[in-house]
């Protein structure tokens, strides 16, 4: 066997640990055996790319490349070890630009590397789309990253104009992508990923916090599509395999994400969604209803004597770090022998399936945690919904009324239960901005504070009854 | 058009369909794993940094592919080291309830 077969053979046996990875994913039972298979698959890829010839030669520049993965080593494994579990989306969000940033200079590099053979315009074509769409990602995943990490604002940022500067931006990048293509110019190239980067900018801002998850999830989709045409330029089956792997999975992420918040893509993209909620929140506000309020030893006492709770977590449970008091919470109604589940909305937190993930943290069976459309089945015979941190996932203006910006959005039915209980901060609407009819329904009781202090309150008082 | 460009179009035609049909199969809650692992799947773009820079002729190329060797590894190493991290932390009853003698069954 060739040196070059085997090492395409190697590649084939990591192509299909990719495989392996994503099937794992099926079952939390098997998911974490898939990673590392995968993380192995990926290492024996490298390790068989040292040997690889190219352009007829044994690699160069090996010292420079196994410096390059040092760094990259030395800085990434503690920043993935270390970050807390709330900041995870911007780190998956950052990680993602890297990689876009990535598949942008293989492209370019290597459109430098090729101009001189005149290279056919299919070759060309590939390159100028992998520096675009790699481009894109890298300065939109920077930009998202600053939003969740709060370096900027995460309201919409807009201005007059915005779409069409933008419909602007795009048509330049095609008429410039057409034009490299007859001319082969390297000079245009660099404009070509000036204007990429200035449209991935504008791309993002006017999208807000409420969405970024959605856009995280897009931005891995461009960066897996601009691996694989990197894979076309450079003739490597392995990059076309994963990057579309990853593709496909961001795209049908998307969809599902813009599905469970009951809008189009279109709309989460262009729309500028929570820009201007909150003034016509503050108007209803003003017509003197009352809520009722009650304090965390009420509360102790209606969840003991009940025989079926839903708790319905939101991100606010993890701004205030209360995920480990509510497992505890939980863990002693179930010693009393009252059902608790754990109610979780597609989009609760700030990235698909994040508050899974967040309760996993604390120790929370995954058994326990049920998806939308169960929850809502057992919340019809439910003695308690428990709303922690949670507001617009519970809102019944989605379903009622047709002139909320959430209308047609899938909710968790806490109105279904016998009683519902919200741990708020304040009257402060949600994520999205939007007064919440649910507070002020009679079987509505409020206990204002921090979820943290209040949950450990209603442990004690549950644990003396 | 060569015959080597209709063997990636296959290739890749093929890799959108059993894509599509594995990931349709996850379940919701190993969603954030789930895009944090193909996040870290994506960085095989290091394998076509490390040829990039393996064939680098004038500076220019050697700091470009130097770079992309750099975020690359960023990538993988970041991606794998998160996801791990995270499906770790997803744990069975039983497991968890090892000190208690009631098992509490669904």
């Amino acid at each position: 066997m060739s040196r070059e077969t085997l090492i395409d053979l190697i590649y084939l046996v990591s192509a299909t640990t990719f495989l392996i990875a994503l099937k794992g994913l099926g079952s939390p039972r098997h998911a974490r055996r898939g990673n590392m298979v995968a993380a192995g698959g990926m290492l024996l890829a490298v390790v068989a790319t040292f040997f690889k010839y190219v352009d007829g030669h044994a690699l160069h520049h090996v010292w420079l490349i196994l410096l390059g993965i040092f760094i990259g080593a030395i800085v990434a494994v503690p920043v993935a070890r270390f970050v807390k579990m709330t900041a995870m989306p911007q780190l998956v969000a950052i990680f993602n630009g890297v990689g876009g940033g990535a598949a942008a200079l293989v492209s370019i590099t290597e459109f430098v590397h090729i101009k001189s053979s005149h290279p056919a315009t299919y070759v060309t074509l590939e390159v100028l789309l992998g520096v675009l769409i790699g481009t894109v990602s890298f300065a939109g995943s920077s930009i998202a990253f600053a939003k969740l990490q709060e370096l900027m604002t995460g309201r919409p940022v807009t201005y007059p104009g915005q779409q069409i500067f933008n419909g602007v931006l795009g048509a330049a990048a095609l008429v410039l992508i057409v034009t490299i293509l007859v001319s082969g110019s390297t000079v245009l190239l660099w404009i070509l990923l000036a204007l990429a980067f200035v449209l991935g900018v504008a791309f993002v801002l006017p999208i807000g916090g409420a969405d970024v998850p959605v856009l995280i999830s897009l931005l891995n989709a461009f960066t897996g599509l601009a691996v694989a045409a990197s894979g076309f330029t450079l003739g490597s089956n392995l990059l076309i395999v994963a990057g579309t792997l990853v593709g496909a999975s961001g795209i049908l992420l998307t969809r599902l994400m813009s599905a469970a918040m009951g809008r189009s893509l279109s709309n989460v993209l262009f729309s500028a969604f929570g820009s201007n909620i909150t003034a016509s929140g503050a108007t209803e506000r003003e017509d003197g209803r009352s809520v009722r309020s009650g304090s965390p030893e009420d509360i102790g006492v209606l969840l003991s004597y009940a025989s079926r709770v839903v708790i319905i977590p939101g991100y606010g449970l993890a701004v205030a770090q209360g995920q480990h008091v509510l497992r505890e919470l939980g863990e002693l109604l179930e010693g009393k022998g009252i059902e608790v589940f754990y109610a979780i909305h597609p989009v609760a937190g700030r990235m698909p399936g994040h508050m899974n993930v967040l309760l996993a943290e604390a120790n929370v069976p995954y058994e326990q945690l049920v998806e939308m459309d169960e929850a809502n089945t057992e919340l019809q015979t439910a003695d308690v919904a428990l709303v922690v941190g949670a507001n617009d996932t519970v809102n019944p203006a989605a379903m009622d009324d047709k002139t909320s910006p959430i209308y047609g959005m899938p909710i968790i039915r806490a109105d279904l239960a016998e009683n519902v209980i919200f741990l708020k901060r304040s009257m402060r609407p949600g994520f999205a901005g939007i007064e919440n009819e649910l507070l002020y329904n009679p079987k509505t009781l409020l206990v204002f504070g921090d979820a943290k202090d209040t949950l450990t309150k209603v442990v004690a008082t549950v644990k003396a009854s | 058009m060569g015959n080597a460009l209709l063997q990636y179009a296959t290739v890749l035609i093929l890799t959108i369909f059993v894509g599509t049909e594995i990931i349709a199969k996850v379940p919701s809650i190993l969603h954030t794993p789930l895009m944090s692992g193909s996040n870290a799947i994506h960085g095989v773009i290091l394998v076509g940094s490390m040829l990039i820079l393996g064939s680098a002729t004038t500076n220019l190329e050697m700091v470009l592919g130097f770079l992309a060797v750099i975020l690359g590894t960023l990538n993988v190493v970041g991606g794998f080291v998160v996801t791990d991290r995270m499906l770790e932390m997803f744990k069975s009853k039983p497991q968890e309830r090892k000190a208690k003698p009631e098992e509490v069954s669904e």
